[in-house]
């Protein structure tokens, strides 16, 4: 059985000039398996990974035909059961660990918070574990950092830091948002080889949101194209260089490919679509 | 590991210790600014001070004399450096009505003042807080709207009118609270003759004597200005904390705290108060100073005997430098209150302390 | 009518004029759905009505004093509102003190903002020294409490409407020349002043040509929203008898002549002082809804 069924979703916001949808019909399936979805920002793929955590915060509206975890139907689910399943069975790292970091609160009790509170463990159990998972992103001053505000960390550091916390309830199921994009090129392979490790070893399955798709390709089994809130190719991402929709051909043809020829790239023509 | 500093004790404190000296500096120089306004404001009266003293038949010889014993005969530069070496030491002047020290009337009158707008802050903060985050977590909702008349609605009173149809209703209609003034009489002279005054703070004072009997008749005294006070600062602390809530309600690490499944009370009164208390200790520092100068209106009505009647009265008696050194008390308040907040905003945000 | 709204809600204006119409359009709509804001517009331009016709609306002359008529209740027949203690129309009272209101607000709102609007863009504009010193002015003066400033001013200046507006605006400057040298600073190191630089135009003439229409509408926002507190701090001025002189009914002194009868004849304090609450009522509803409006960074979500 899939981990996740995806039927039809669309999010709408009301805004002063009317509705604008932000997703408009996305279906899809995951098994244990990485999926990724690339697009331009404003495709609706951010709000599609918020979707499934039922976090798209109002005047937005999730609408779908079905949405089921694990066999849990998300769209009629209460809130009560929807926290149950976040943070435990769902999580999410977001795109600049500079904002998605409580600023005020020590890192350690950012990451302590759930295991005290969720599950009941004690002060020092939980530091130990929470130690144990920071150790696990590879940061090896972890008592350190522990003690430190998010502002005292570097992108990268922050990002793993994020990483940790959102590992540490052991979830099925993880969305990565766009997670080194705000990140020096240099810490980004680092970050992402650390994700894929841990994705790899628990066999979680993984929904990796990203704008570039050449990263999506090589990170991932299956890729998403979206475009305008819809869903406009799906393929493996082996085959993704022998894509057939126009869009993800425009997209493609867009990067630059070392021994290519020196011209100015082409710029992606949306006249198309 | 580099680049993470080491987050010992001393390594917090340091910096902050800085930061005390770089306010006091700016705190000295703000008080330099005040006294030359107030020093401005006394050389433009257009009533001489010799006159006032000696009177309209003086001779020019007993003037002079008089001029010469103020110092006004000295260039007006001097003068200002006397008046402000003379404020440094505590010394604001005499009064002209009662010709007593006006340091010392001042620190008679100030602890009335300072219990009652110490008493709205506690008012307006107990429930504007509170208001102001209902309201942020249901933005439109009827709750925000009421919200948001009431405290409109503060902004919009003016107080000595509120102070009076409060008066009206719950002293001459309902008998709910005792009338103008601190005390009764009765208690008033057991307060003097036979209890001991530590802080001038009659609840205070009385609750050290442990004389409830004179603490609960404050209390019903002190109960309908305190509450007015209080509204004028829950209309000013409920909007504030509504705009910093939906702020960060807004944030990403908002959405971090509810991906980990946090309930919704601690997402808001963890996650995003912690942040909001940063900017609120502001807020709340300048309502207590708006306070403590809104009450000169108030204590007009309510017969309260604290800085602001004293000013008032000073005014009508012409007497300005009771006047002018009432109003120096006031802006020291003022200054240091910022000031104060100022460094609890730096000791509360990590970020401010590095 | 249909074609003119599509017009004006055209997303793609074809010229400047249309855009700009399209956008006050816009912001137009946006008000009108604040109900709020629009019964703060409703209330200030009933203000101006009054005051404008006060001698054709009021029953009475605000002056005319019949000892035979004194303190009659509310609701008695020529007398709507009542009489105070010099059996004087109090609604006609009302309604006359509606111009000295207005006469002080536009007053203040025509000295305070230019003169912060001057020294906020001259300090931004020019930065460094000039700018350190007019704004260490400006956070002493916003250091001080402002009523006590304002007492102390009408204490040494003397009583009197014009010296109660001098008081004000002198005390109410600061927080617009904050306002204004924060959008200087923005505009400042813009490429289209570089521009205008480089064509020879004089730094009076970049800040009054360039400079401060930028700052207007920031500036204007909170002139609405100070009127409030300005007709609050005239009405204490006048309560404490530091404002307009007797006769004159402006709205302060009239409560604070009714305060000797409150318990016995509560009209006479009440009436002016719920003229006030409205009036300070509607200019913060409208302020408040303008503010929602045309900026965009406090708009709530």
């Amino acid at each position: 059985m899939s981990l996740l069924e995806v039927r039809n979703l669309r999010v709408t916001f009301a805004t002063e000039t009317g509705e604008v949808q932000a997703v408009r019909g996305v279906s899809f399936t995951l098994g244990h398996e990485r999926l990724g979805i690339v697009g331009e920002s404003g495709s609706g793929k951010t709000m599609t990974g918020r979707s499934v955590l039922r976090l798209v915060r109002p005047p937005g509206r999730i609408e779908a035909d079905a949405m089921t975890f694990d066999g849990r139907d998300l769209l009629h689910a209460s809130e009560r059961e929807m926290r149950a399943l976040r943070g435990k069975r769902i999580g999410m790292v977001m795109q600049d660990p500079k904002y998605s970091l409580n600023p005020v609160m020590t890192i350690g009790r950012q990451l302590t918070e759930g295991l005290r509170l969720r599950d009941g463990l004690g002060r020092s159990d939980a530091t130990a574990k929470a130690i144990a998972a920071l150790e696990a992103v590879q940061i090896r001053d972890a008592a350190r950092v522990m003690e430190a505000y998010p502002h005292e960390l570097s992108g990268g550091m922050g990002q793993r830091v994020m990483i940790a916390m959102m590992l540490i309830p052991e979830p099925d199921l993880l969305i990565a948002d766009e997670p080194t994009s705000a990140l020096d090129v240099t810490v980004q392979a680092e970050v992402l080889s650390i994700l894929d490790g841990l994705v790899r070893d628990r066999g979680m399955g993984l929904i990796f949101i990203s704008h570039d798709l050449r990263l999506v390709a090589r990170f991932c089994d299956r890729v998403l194209v979206m475009h305008k809130g819809l869903v406009v190719e799906e393929i493996e991402a082996a085959h993704l260089m022998e894509a057939q929709h126009p869009y993800t051909k425009g997209l493609l043809n867009c990067l630059p490919r070392i021994g290519g020829s020196r011209a100015p790239l082409p710029v992606l023509d949306r006249a198309g679509f | 590991m580099t680049g993470l500093p080491a987050p010992s004790p001393q390594r917090r404190l340091l910096p902050v210790l800085g930061q005390i000296a770089l306010g006091l500096g700016t705190l000295a120089i703000t008080l330099l600014g005040l006294l030359l306004i107030t020093f401005v404001i006394a050389r433009i009266v257009p009533t001489d001070p010799v006159l006032s003293i000696v009177g309209e038949r003086a001779t020019p010889a007993q003037i002079a004399a008089i001029r010469e014993k103020l110092g006004l005969d000295l260039p007006l530069w001097q003068q200002f450096l006397i008046y402000v070496r003379d404020a440094v030491q505590g010394d604001l002047g005499r009064s002209i009505r009662t010709g007593q020290s006006v340091t010392a009337e001042i620190a008679r009158y100030f602890p009335a003042t300072l219990e009652l707008a110490t008493l709205g802050t506690i008012f307006g903060t107990l429930v504007g807080v509170p208001a102001g985050v209902l309201a942020a977590t249901r933005p439109g909702s009827i709750a925000d709207q009421i919200v948001r008349v009431v405290g409109l609605m503060g902004y919009s009173m003016p107080v000595f009118w509120l102070g009076l149809i409060g008066l009206l209703v719950f002293y001459g209609q309902l008998d709910w609270v005792a009338g103008p003034g601190r005390l009764d009489p009765v208690y008033d002279m057991m307060m003097q003759f036979t209890l001991t005054s530590y802080t001038g703070m009659i609840l205070v004072d009385a609750a050290l004597n442990g004389a409830w009997d004179v603490f609960a008749n404050a209390v019903s005294h002190i109960v309908l200005p305190a509450g007015l006070l209080g509204y004028v600062s829950m209309a000013y602390i409920s909007r504030m904390t509504r705009s910093f809530m939906m702020n960060e309600l807004g944030q990403e690490y908002i959405t971090t705290a509810r991906v980990k499944g946090m309930p919704e009370w601690r997402v808001i009164w963890v996650h995003a108060m912690k942040n909001v208390a940063v900017p609120l200790i502001t807020v709340i520092a300048l309502s207590y100073a708006y306070l403590l100068e809104g009450s000169v209106l108030t204590e007009t009505i309510f017969a309260w005997p604290g800085l602001g009647s004293y000013i008032t009265d000073a005014l009508f008696a012409a007497d300005m430098p009771a006047v002018l050194g009432g109003t120096v008390v006031v802006g020291v308040a003022f200054v240091t209150l910022n000031m104060a907040s100022d460094i609890l905003y730096r000791l509360v945000d990590p970020r401010a302390r590095a | 009518m249909t074609t003119l709204r599509a017009w004006l809600s055209d997303p793609n204006p074809a010229s400047r004029r249309q855009a700009r119409l399209g956008q006050a359009w816009l912001a137009w709509q946006r008000i009108r759905r604040n109900r709020l804001a629009m019964a703060g517009l409703v209330i200030v331009g009933l203000l101006l009505l009054v005051a404008a016709f006060a001698p054709l609306i009021a029953p009475h002359d605000p002056l005319t004093q019949d000892l035979s008529r004194r303190l009659l209740p509310p609701g008695t027949p020529g007398n709507l509102l009542g009489t105070d203690d010099f059996g004087r129309d109090i609604l006609s009272r009302i309604i006359f003190g509606a111009r000295i209101t207005l006469y002080i607000i536009a007053l203040v709102a025509v000295t305070a903002p230019v003169l912060g609007l001057l020294i906020g863009t001259v300090a931004g504009y020019f930065g460094g020294w000039v700018d350190a010193t007019l704004m260490r002015l400006t956070d002493l003066f916003l250091a001080f409490p402002r009523l006590i400033l304002a007492l102390a001013l009408v204490a040494v200046l003397g009583p009197g409407i014009e010296n109660a507006v001098l008081a004000i605006a002198l005390t109410a400057w600061p927080p617009y020349a904050r306002v204004a040298r924060a959008e200087t600073l923005t505009v400042r190191s813009s490429d289209y002043i570089a521009a205008i630089r480089l064509q020879g135009a004089s730094s009076p003439r970049i800040i009054a040509g360039h400079v401060v229409p930028m700052c207007l509408p920031s500036v204007i926002i909170r002139v609405t929203l100070d009127m409030a507190g300005v007709i609050l701090i005239a009405a204490g001025l006048g309560f404490l008898g530091l404002g307009v002189l007797p006769p004159t009914p402006e709205w302060g002194l009239m409560i604070s002549s009714g305060r000797k009868f409150l318990f016995e004849q509560w009209w006479v304090a009440t009436m002016p002082g719920l003229a006030i609450f409205i009036v300070s009522l509607g200019f913060n509803l409208l302020g408040d809804g303008l503010r929602d409006v045309l900026d965009p960074r406090s708009a709530s979500r």
